[in-house]
């Protein structure tokens, strides 16, 4: 690849293929519609060309490729989960990830960093053996480490946290790693155009039409299309969608915030999560501190940014890393999460027939996008819900089946 | 820092109170059916939307409905949560 970079700088950079082709024309029919242009959108889209042959169809994404949460989060991927439904299908996920670099013949800068989260009491080590045996039972890459094994790996973090809430232990997932989070949807959505499937930008749906109980087609801002299939992959938007075929959810969205210091030379090849300080961090390859929290603390469907957010991190930021203090914070920035009440996603078919629900991917849905996608388009092109989502349909909550995952999952994403 | 006020205590910081949700209709506990529990438990619109919820004032353990815009952040009215007071 080097090499075929290497004739552009005599050639005028207008020779250059362009990354997508040209947009054209919206279709009269497609035989699905995916609504979300992230990267479970385009991940779904390439599953469906790639391994089920259905190629016309489109997804339409109301503003750019990838500018929702998936170009918003601390891309943070681990399977290190709670409950055994969320263990196999995280790692099955984690598994895709090592191979996409490969797979797109573009570079996603996955790196394996190992991951902490640090324990400052009794019952949060007990969560950690909780989690550590349920992970090795599935054999994943997961062990309870003490305290003095945590102050070597990691350097520069006071493991006495200032006095006020010492480090006594730590969850350690080996295989915990970051990437380049535009990337994975830019590869998907190139993967997906090259069989022929078609990508709307600046296409908002704002409404879906129903004949009884049967999804027939999609109204945009730029016209109607008809489709036997809708897929909804819109994260902070799903209530929204939902709403387009009468459909409510246990859904709520709250804001989550992150934000970057100033670059400095690499001190940290880890991921640290520390849930009762409620922050998280990992270096980035350009030398940021990537630094987020828990949501904020009430409902909001909105992507404004606050101080409140950058004092509370900060202020205990500074506790596990006093260094810090000396640093600037760069920029700041927030997505919309769609929370469940069991921080499990909501995925598969729907009460309505055609409707297929990929949502509630909270704080945690990076790291799902190749998954997702995978078991997405197997459940549309079949329409046979995939065996590793199934116990995550929308109907759990009729039944009082919720999946569990809080522990895992509410702070460190 | 966002302040609010607040009839009884005068303006406070945003940042004392707690929030808890909004408020739903509550079935009743003897009688309601699994699907109408589910239903109150889980399944609402959550759309934008003016909404009524229950924020407790720390320091004074008092409760208040705040009438809040969810597409905008803005708190509409605020009064205390007596029971059978949320409008
Ligand atoms: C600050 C932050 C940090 C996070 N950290 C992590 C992490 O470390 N690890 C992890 O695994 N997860 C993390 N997450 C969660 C993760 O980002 C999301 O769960 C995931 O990116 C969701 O991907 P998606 O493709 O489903 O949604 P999105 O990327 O949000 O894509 C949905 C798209 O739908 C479009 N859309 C909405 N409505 C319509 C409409 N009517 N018509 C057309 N298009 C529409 C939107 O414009 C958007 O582009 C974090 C999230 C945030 C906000």
């Amino acid at each position: 690849m080097p090499l075929g970079l290497l004739k552009y700088a005599w050639k005028s950079p207008e020779s250059m293929p362009r990354f997508f082709p040209d947009e054209t024309p919206l279709k009269k029919h497609y035989d699905a519609v995916i609504i979300g242009g992230g990267g479970h959108g385009m991940a779904c889209a390439y599953y469906l060309a790639k391994e089920h042959g259905l190629t016309n169809v489109a997804v339409l994404e109301k503003g750019y490729i990838g500018g929702g949460n998936t170009g918003r989060n601390t891309t943070i991927v681990r399977s290190n989960y709670l409950t055994s439904e969320g263990v196999a299908f995280y790692d099955e996920s984690l598994k895709l990830f090592e191979d996409l670099s490969d797979e797109f013949d573009l570079n996603i800068f996955y790196s394996t960093r190992g991951h902490y989260t640090l324990a400052h009491s009794d019952s949060a080590l007990h969560t950690m053996r909780w989690r550590a045996e349920v992970n090795k039972f599935h054999g994943i890459d997961s062990e309870v480490v003490d305290a003095a094994h945590v102050k070597k790996h990691v350097p520069y973090m006071d493991t006495n946290c200032g006095g006020h809430l010492p480090v006594m232990g730590a969850l350690y997932h080996a295989p915990g790693s970051v990437a380049r989070h535009d990337a994975v949807a830019w590869g998907y959505a190139r993967g997906a155009q090259s069989y022929g499937v078609e990508i709307h930008q600046k296409t908002a749906v704002t409404d879906i039409r129903t004949v009884g109980d049967r999804v027939t087609g999609v109204q945009t801002d730029r016209g109607f299309i008809e489709t036997p299939r809708v897929i909804s992959m819109v994260a902070g938007s799903t209530p929204t969608v939902a709403a387009m075929v009468g459909l409510k959810t246990p859904i709520e969205i709250f804001p989550l915030q992150a934000c970057v210091t100033e670059p400095v030379k690499p001190f940290m090849d880890t991921i640290v999560v520390s849930g009762s300080l409620h922050v998280y961090v990992s270096q980035s390859s350009r030398g940021e501190l990537v630094m987020g929290a828990s949501v904020d603390p009430a409902q909001l469907h909105s992507t404004r940014s606050t101080l409140d957010f950058v004092e509370g991190l900060t202020d205990q930021m500074v506790d596990l890393f006093p260094f810090t203090s000396r640093l600037k914070i760069m920029r700041q920035w927030a997505g919309m999460s769609d929370l469940t009440p069991d921080f499990a996603p909501i995925m598969g078919k729907t009460p309505i027939k055609g409707f297929y629900l990929d949502g509630g991917w909270g704080t945690w849905g990076f790291k799902a996008t190749p998954v997702s996608g995978k078991t997405m388009a197997h459940t549309v092109a079949t329409d046979e819900t995939h065996h590793l989502i199934q116990p995550f349909s929308l109907d759990r909550f009729e039944r009082f089946n919720l999946v569990g995952e809080k522990g895992a999952a509410s702070v460190g994403h | 820092m966002k302040f609010v006020e607040c009839a009884p205590i005068g303006r406070r910081a945003l940042s004392e109170f707690v929030y808890a949700g909004p408020v739903r209709k509550e079935p009743r506990n003897e009688t309601v059916s699994d699907a109408d529990l589910s239903e109150f438990l889980y399944y609402h619109w959550n759309q934008p939307a003016v909404q009524t919820e229950l924020w407790q004032h720390r320091p004074t353990g008092i409760w208040f409905y705040f009438e809040r815009d969810t597409a905008t952040d803005r708190i509409e009215r605020v009064y205390p949560a007596t029971k059978g007071a949320a409008q």
